[in-house]
């Protein structure tokens, strides 16, 4: 293989392994993709074709205005024709976007997507009719006469639709957005591109880490192949040591921090900002109440005390969350928004959510920050509690009964009636 | 008016409802463990469960079949944010 690989200099193929070939596209100026990530060297919209005695395989296509790159290579290489099976691993636009004038150019071809991935297609196709496809799972495979693609169901990888396709006789797993970054490099392999190793976590971090749970069980899957290539959708092809990046997987889904509690233990976050000390009055008791109850090791913080990347850390690692915000013209505080906003790279479904908060008049930010937490799939156990202005020693008592509640709530201890009336309840 | 017994196995807790209420209604209220996503029936994060009285439940649309089935449910699974209760069961998240 050439080390002077510069994949910018024409539109053609190039291959990497016996009768596997790169037939993607360098988008070296993006600088924001999907709103959410930086790209401060743009990213690769890679795409793969695998040739077999009996057909020819598609793997991944490109974002829709990088499809002249894409079909050049193709033409270089292979006639439509030939194409016998496309296989979408993942359907995002950046992956699916020639998908639909690649179907034009190669009717014969039978297009293979997993079973989630159905929907998915039909809205971005907008064909109910005379879409041909066929769903497949994992241990299911297609075969193009001497080459046998391999289907691994890895779903949330970060869409319900993510799979991987293995090729067996070469080793090469073709991973989707799995192993991928946003990395745009004319080299094209990692062991010729500039360092990436930032660009590989930075992705990890915003695209997988939410994901998590799936990571490991998606890499059950992987780490028993005996690989030889990885060739992910974005950035660099890892065929250098690609056991190591499935490794790293592995050590990045493995806990941001290390429990520092007894893992029998729950743990409990209080979080507050307080303008005149009477939420924080409210946190400290709530905070008292839940630490009486056994298995439950309480965490308080004030929010203006700390920066919300350290938060977020704390927070995927918390079993219960308690958010306490003063009412201020209508709404919670900021540093709440702020941290409430900042969640969306890690997983909370399920996880008990809990809110409090002192008020002037009219206290509308504890059922605020509560459908806020609904809407982040935490689960809400009681509805919180709001003090009108400085607590009494009344309130500060239903305070660290409240707290109690949640904790017991955590650990499985609540109290409860034989049949609640539905009409009895908040 | 008819009433149905619903019991949040996660929780085991029990609440009396008028019949037809949808389940979605009584597990929020009840800080019940089933997670809502759309909360309009095309989702599927809302899957729970039936652990006894499949049958009090009304019957899956067509619609909810669809996504039942995009979603890999099991048996006896439904969509929490579609289903009424019509009698006694017993659900739990899936």
């Amino acid at each position: 293989m050439s080390a002077n690989v510069d994949v910018s200099a024409h539109r053609r193929a190039v291959e990497f392994a016996d009768g596997v070939f790169w037939v993607g596209a360098l988008d070296p100026t993006l600088r924001s993709f999907d709103i959410i990530l930086t790209t401060a060297n743009g990213t690769t919209y890679n795409s793969y074709l695998v040739k077999g005695s009996d057909g020819v395989a598609v793997i991944d296509t490109v974002k829709e205005n990088f499809s002249d790159e894409f079909f050049a290579r193709l033409e270089s290489e292979v006639d439509y024709g030939d194409i016998k099976v496309i296989v979408l691993n993942h359907l995002e636009p950046d992956h699916s976007g020639a998908l639909p004038e690649l179907m034009r150019r190669a009717p014969q071809a039978r297009l293979y997507i997993s079973q989630r991935a159905t929907s998915m297609l039909k809205a971005l196709l907008h064909a109910e009719d005379g879409l041909k496809y066929t769903t497949v799972k994992t241990g299911d495979t297609v075969s193009l006469g001497d080459r046998t693609l391999e289907f691994l169901h890895t779903p949330f990888l970060h869409w319900p639709d993510t799979q991987c396709t293995f090729l067996r006789e070469e080793g090469v797993l073709f991973s989707g957005d799995v192993f991928g970054c946003h990395y745009c490099d004319k080299r094209l392999f990692n062991d010729l591109v500039g360092d990436f190793r930032f660009s590989f976590d930075y992705y990890y971090a915003h695209i997988m880490r939410p994901f998590k749970r799936h990571v490991l069980d998606a890499l059950k899957l992987i780490e028993p192949l005996q690989l030889r290539q990885i060739a992910p959708t974005h950035g660099p092809i890892l065929r250098e040591r690609p056991r190591r990046y499935v490794t790293h997987y592995r050590e990045l889904s493995t806990s941001a921090l290390s429990r520092g509690i007894g893992d029998d233990d729950q743990s409990m976050i209080v979080f507050y900002m307080s303008s005149y000390g009477n939420t924080a009055r409210m946190a400290e008791a709530i905070s008292e109440g839940a630490g009486d109850v056994g298995g439950v090791r309480v965490s308080l913080y004030d929010l203006q005390g700390g920066e919300t990347e350290p938060f977020v850390d704390l927070i995927e690692e918390a079993d219960a969350l308690l958010f306490g915000s003063p009412t201020i013209n209508g709404d919670a505080v900021k540093p709440v928004w702020d941290l409430l906003s900042s969640l969306a790279v890690v997983n909370l479904k399920g996880k008990l959510g809990a809110a409090f908060g002192s008020y002037g008049w009219s206290g509308e930010a504890v059922r605020m920050i509560e459908d806020r937490m609904r809407g982040l799939k935490m689960h809400i156990p009681t509805p919180g509690v709001r003090v009108k202005l400085i607590p009494t020693e009344a309130e500060l008592e239903e305070c660290r009964a409240f707290g109690r509640q949640i904790a017991e709530a955590l650990v499985g201890k609540s109290q409860k009636k034989d049949v609640i009336e539905f009409a009895d309840l908040a | 008016m008819a009433k149905a017994k619903i019991t949040f196995e996660d929780i085991e807790q029990t609440v009396n409802v008028p019949a037809g209420t949808r389940v979605i209604e009584v597990s929020e209220k009840i800080g019940a463990g089933i997670i809502y996503g759309c909360r309009e029936g095309d989702c599927g994060t809302c899957m729970m469960h039936v652990e006894e009285g499949w049958n009090n439940l009304t019957e899956p649309s067509v619609l909810e079949e669809k996504v039942l089935k995009e979603n890999m449910a099991g048996r006896h699974d439904r969509l929490a944010c579609q289903a009424q209760i019509l009698g006694d069961c017993k659900v739990k998240p899936a």
